[in-house]
């Protein structure tokens, strides 16, 4: 008896590992501090830039309220800015995302190469975007422009009166928000894959035993089911693109005559290329309550509208 | 006249015969079950019925026409899948008027037919559920009922009864028997479950390997089993099968009994060596095997529990018989043949 009286208490210490109480916190430390490095400082020292008087030529703190952002509110080129953000994102979604359905609907079906159809669609998510935008600069250049060429080619465009894809503000904007519908292409395509391979079998049968052609199943069957997926895409898609700053930046400099800046590169072209942080800054928080109602927004339906 | 024929059907998925030339018909109002192991293909016969496949070769004809190019929308038939295929995005009262809707039934027709439906099945309570919210015996009723009001002139049922647990399986097994009596459709009714088979078709399809091995009423298919294949398929445990001269011979456990309990009829006295016994409660189960005849699986004895196991010891050997009227007799080629 004594012997095992003894033998009792032995180091435990080998087993602390076992004690989610300790290991949870240990765990998610390195998440917690990731965020709060690389997300909640960044941000409050934005906020706090916004608010005070602060350029890289005069670095010292002065308090001015919201001047900075009357300031750029009564800025001609951030209010053009605003409007193009929303038609850069809008116009994007839209594009990619029904492209998107659309591929991924031809590559559900069965057809031979389909492997190597599947890895080429995913491929501008693979190309560096400085790369892929060379390429497409190539393509609206105004000698060069192989798109050009081809409407000329077709009869359909004036030889003489090429257009300026890059030159002219409103193709300018076609021509960034294109190519960002592009990038987010291979996004939509996966997304809606998933989607479609989610649906179990028995639910589309029944739907055609019942009676449902191409598109009741498509429209009342298939799009409800996978809704919740398209929301998170269109989430993700959304905040990705108001941020965005490299197609725009690569493909137009803001230009022409800061006709195509979105509110990212604006804010770069303000408070990093011209030192004026404050004024920057206030630029960049301007995105924050439109993402912010945004995503509440969304994630609602999505809760709402949970299978 | 039949509800549904088919005839000659084939389907070939990619060199591998899934349905190897069945020929078959379902009467007016009939409860026709088609029972086979897993992968046998009636899964794959049903669903070209339903014309969900297309067969390789063969004919399927629905109310005396041939159906074989119409969609299954045009094909007059209901089905119900085996995880129910239910709408998860609908209200059970819109998964129900789905099928109406696409065949642009007015509203207040759809109304009418939806209560209908729903009141027949008792889920009217649960009208405005989602079919997340019903349990599996809901889920089940209410795919019923959206496969009933389309007025079908066939019900096909693809193992409906598999998602339920083994209690609620027993209830909803006479329920949906009680119900095609009501409605009178004729109903094809896919199984792997033996039981199920036989309470509730007025006629059985067994099918193995593609191939249709026998059609007839649950007591012809075990009574009398055309073949070694249906004969050991059905029963638990199912028929003993012993070598004889030119082929076997089959005997239910339930009929080879202790010699003394078959006084009068003339019997065949087989000397059995009990192995082990099992108690499952209304039954013995007794193991072990023949004197001098090969089996061709270990032999089995069906003893009511009130029947006395008097002396009947593991190891030993005891005189059983079996009446002659009760043995079955199978050709070399696994046949059934009348006589030795």
């Amino acid at each position: 008896m004594t012997a095992i009286a003894i033998e009792a208490p032995r180091p435990k210490s080998r087993f602390l590992l076992d004690r989610p109480e300790l290991v949870g916190p240990l765990f998610i430390a390195p998440a917690i501090l990731y965020i709060f490095v690389l997300v909640a400082l960044p941000f409050f020292l934005a906020l706090y830039y916004s608010v005070s008087a602060f350029t890289i030529f005069d670095p010292n703190y002065q308090f001015v309220g919201l001047n900075n952002f009357i300031d750029v509110i009564d800025s001609n080129i951030f209010r053009r800015t605003l409007i193009n953000t929303f038609i850069f994102t809008i116009g994007a979604q839209i594009i990619g995302l029904l492209l998107g359905k659309f591929a991924a609907m031809l590559l559900m079906q069965e057809f031979p190469g389909r492997g190597i159809a599947r890895a080429l669609v995913v491929l501008p998510w693979a190309v560096p975007v400085s790369l892929a935008t060379l390429a497409w600069l190539w393509m609206f250049d105004s000698l060069y422009s192989v798109i050009n060429w081809t409407f000329v080619a077709l009869g359909l465009m004036d030889p003489a009166h090429r257009w300026q894809w890059l030159g002219q503000q409103d193709l300018a904007m076609i021509a960034v928000t294109v190519v960002h519908a592009w990038r987010l292409f291979p996004f939509g395509v996966v997304i809606f894959i998933a989607g479609f391979t989610s649906v179990p079998k028995d639910i589309l049968d029944a739907a055609t035993v019942d009676g449902a052609g191409f598109w009741r199943r498509n429209y009342q069957i298939i799009l409800p089911i996978i809704a919740p997926i398209i929301v998170i895409a269109l989430i993700f898609g959304t905040v990705f693109t108001f941020t965005d700053l490299s197609v725009v930046y690569l493909l137009t400099k803001g230009g022409p005559i800061n006709g195509t800046h979105v509110l990212g590169s604006l804010a770069f072209q303000v408070g990093i290329l011209s030192g004026d942080v404050a004024h920057g800054a206030a630029i960049c928080l301007f995105l924050f309550p439109f993402l912010l109602v945004a995503v509440v927004f969304l994630l609602r339906v999505l809760r709402r509208r949970e299978i | 006249m039949a509800a549904v024929a088919v005839n000659e059907i084939r389907k070939t998925f990619g060199g591998v015969n899934a349905v190897n030339g069945i020929s078959l018909e379902a009467r007016d109002g009939e409860f026709m079950v088609l029972l086979g192991p897993s992968g046998c293909g009636k899964t794959t016969l049903l669903r070209i019925i339903a014309g969900l496949e297309k067969p390789t070769s063969g004919q399927v004809l629905i109310d005396g026409q041939v159906v074989n190019e119409l969609p299954p929308r045009g094909r007059g038939i209901a089905m119900v899948f085996q995880s129910y295929g239910l709408y998860p995005h609908l209200t059970v009262w819109k998964n129900i008027a789905f099928p109406l809707r696409t065949q642009g039934t007015a509203t207040d027709e759809i109304k009418r037919k939806v209560e209908w439906a729903a009141r027949l099945l008792g889920i009217d309570h649960l009208a405005q559920r989602r079919p997340r919210e019903l349990s599996g015996g809901e889920r089940q009723r209410v795919a019923l009922a959206r496969a009933l009001v389309r007025d079908p002139t066939v019900f096909l049922l693809d193992e409906p009864l598999s998602n339920l647990d083994a209690k609620l399986r027993a209830s909803a097994r006479s329920e949906l028997k009680q119900f095609q009596r009501t409605v009178r459709t004729a109903t094809i009714y896919v199984t792997h479950d033996q039981v199920e088979a036989m309470g509730m078709g007025d006629r059985i399809a067994v099918i193995d390997h593609g191939k249709l091995r026998q059609v007839g009423t649950p007591s012809e298919i075990y009574e009398h089993p055309a073949d070694e294949f249906v004969a050991t398929f059905l029963g638990t445990p199912p028929m003993n099968l012993i070598e004889r001269e030119g082929g076997s011979m089959g005997f239910r456990p339930e009929n080879f009994l202790p010699k003394e309990l078959l006084n009068g009829a003339p019997v065949i006295e087989l000397p059995f060596r009990v192995d082990r016994v099992e108690y499952l409660g209304s039954e013995h189960i007794l193991y072990g095997e023949l004197e001098g005849r090969a089996a061709k699986r270990e032999v089995t004895a069906k003893l009511p529990a009130h029947a006395t196991l008097n002396g009947i010891s593991p190891g030993a050997w005891h005189a059983f018989a079996v009446r002659e009227t009760e043995l079955r007799y199978f050709d070399p080629e696994g046949r059934r043949t009348q006589r030795p």
